[in-house]
């Protein structure tokens, strides 16, 4: 007998060229083709679902008894190496952050304490979604120029793109305090000073 | 007057016994899932800094529907409305009243049958408690005013009816080997023994082919995954959409109440009910020749023991299957129930019909 997949098939590659911007679409038709002529009948056994339904609760029971055991030995104090659950407790246990990983942001300081920034404007310039806004003033050190009189970023608009990182020419933000958790009551409080990004 | 007392203990004993353990299995399919997945599970409800494993989570639970609000929709019929969840948890709890739970306990004159009421009928009595549960669902579906929960009490009602023939159909061969309807009666003939003495005459050995078809049916019938198309809490929508608060909680109960009886039922069926392997009246007789005597109230407790272990591991087994499966597809779900499930019971009727006969 025919497979009328197989003849679907031949008559959908007289519209698509080998070539052309429905090759993908093509490949995808030819896949699903390849499957349904590969397609094996389920045999009597298996259509009576224990075998699956055996194997499926064999595979969780597996896990079932070895955690419970697990964790019945580290209430005794034994095999603490071995983890009993793949998750982590979060506010307590939190997980290892990359070292690259973009997190709160924070303000460098001078050796005299005064911010690390001259004020330039790069990093508010270049933030995409306009959360930086600072205000210039002038630094005491004639060699310096300028400083922030303020620096406030609102964490609420930020993306952790860390473009302000990129740019910045004096090293003066960096995003590495491994603070993700940045949760207020208001929206207010999202708004971080220089003050509080110096902090850090 | 005594015998009232001691009935009344026994009943509210029982009731007390088996609601405890669905209240229970709040927290047990919490845990039991969460190993399964490989968490941890739910760890933070605490009294004073105790957290007791969790264990105040089901408390937790019921003081947060309980605080909820109580809300009917607008057009429900009221009266039906409110009742459902009553009808469905109620006609979960009766049927334990038939579940024997021990042997009968001797006090001096008095022989007190360990089940609170000893009906020579018990298990129609059972069968007909749990098929007026789907009454709860059709009317709850029914009543709701809202096109998703009559459609989910729809699906209940026909899973309902498709596996409860199965149901029936599958402890035909029980009844018929044993030749007795009295589920006290019926645990006390698995006390024999076959194959010179080795071989338990339990259920699950007699009747394989009915017990995994009862097991199915069982599993659909508490409406549970696999077999969760009237609830399909997330997907499908089902009869309980409207309901919230403890009502909506009753459903909840209701689920594990039928559990437990499913696993009572399974183990006084299938698994011996309250036999422990070898141990007679007086104490163990093994195959091998050695004798053990006991007093008889250890005997008795032992009984008592064993029967809650085999629920225990037929809740298990029950969560297991729970938080293994997916759920069946609508038309998967009629094919297994109609052209699988009820064929294969009846041919295990005949079969064992024409055993019995040639064995007789």
């Amino acid at each position: 007998m025919e497979n009328p997949n197989e003849k679907r098939r031949q008559e959908l590659e007289k519209y698509f060229d080998k070539k052309g911007p429905f090759v993908f679409l093509r490949v995808a038709q030819m896949k699903r083709a390849w499957q349904q002529k590969n397609r094996r009948e389920l045999t009597w056994w298996e259509s009576t679902y224990i075998p699956t339904v055996v194997s499926g609760i064999w595979l969780t029971s597996k896990h079932f008894f070895r955690n419970l055991t697990l964790h019945i030995l580290h209430t005794v104090g034994l095999f603490k190496d071995i983890p009993a659950s793949a998750t982590y407790q979060y506010p307590e246990q939190p997980r290892p952050l990359a070292k690259r990983l973009r997190t709160r942001h924070r303000l460098m300081k001078r050796e005299d304490g005064t911010p690390r920034c001259v004020a330039c404007m790069m990093c508010e310039t270049v933030c995409p979604a306009r959360c930086i806004e600072i205000t210039a003033t002038e630094h005491p050190d004639p060699n310096v120029e300028k400083q922030p009189a303020e620096f406030i970023l609102d964490l609420g608009k930020c993306v952790y793109c860390g473009f302000c990182v990129e740019v910045c020419p004096e090293d003066a933000i960096r995003m590495d305090t491994g603070k993700l958790d940045t949760s207020e009551y208001s929206r207010e409080s999202m708004i971080y000073d220089k003050k509080r990004l110096m902090e850090e | 007057m005594s015998d009232i007392l001691i009935k009344f203990l026994l009943a509210s004993g029982t009731l007390f016994i088996m609601f405890n353990i669905a209240g229970l299995l709040t927290w047990v399919e919490r845990k039991q899932s969460a190993l399964m997945q490989d968490r941890i599970g739910a760890n933070r409800a605490s009294i004073f800094g105790f957290k007791a494993m969790g264990l105040f989570h089901a408390i937790a639970d019921v003081l947060k529907m309980l605080s909820k609000e109580e809300f009917v929709p607008a057009g429900a019929n009221k009266f039906l409305f409110n009742l459902a969840p009553y009808l469905s948890v109620t006609f979960a709890l009766v049927g334990f009243a038939a579940i024997p739970i021990g042997n009968q306990l001797i006090m001096g004159a008095r022989v007190i049958e360990l089940q609170a009421a000893n009906l020579n009928i018990a298990l129609i009595y059972i069968f007909a408690m749990m098929s007026m549960g789907v009454y709860g669902v059709v009317l709850a579906g029914f009543s709701s005013n809202s096109n998703y929960a009559f459609l989910g009490g729809m699906r209940g009602a026909a899973q309902m009816i498709a596996y409860e023939i199965t149901m029936g159909a599958a402890i035909m061969g029980v009844i018929m080997v044993f030749n007795t309807l009295d589920l006290q009666q019926l645990v006390r003939a698995q006390g024999e023994y076959l194959l010179g003495g080795w071989l338990p005459k339990w259920g699950i050995f007699v009747q394989p082919l009915a017990f995994i078809l009862f097991l199915t049916a069982a599993t659909a019938e508490t409406k549970r995954t696999p077999f969760d198309l009237p609830e399909g809490e997330s997907e499908i929508i089902g009869y309980f959409v409207e309901y919230s608060g403890m009502k909506f909680g009753m459903f909840f109960l209701a689920d594990l109440v039928e559990t437990v009886l499913v696993a009572a039922l399974m183990t006084t069926l299938f698994l011996g009910g309250w036999q422990v392997l070898y141990l007679h009246p007086d104490g163990f007789h093994f195959p091998w020749g050695a004798i053990m005597t006991l007093p008889h109230l250890a005997v008795v407790g032992l009984g008592v023991l064993a029967f809650f272990l085999k629920v225990s591991f037929f809740i298990w087994f029950l969560m297991a299957v729970r938080w293994t499966l997916p759920r069946f597809r609508y038309d998967q779900l009629m094919n297994l129930g109609w052209k699988i499930l009820l064929p294969v019971s009846l041919i295990n009727i005949a079969v064992t019909a024409i055993i019995i006969i040639l064995l007789r």
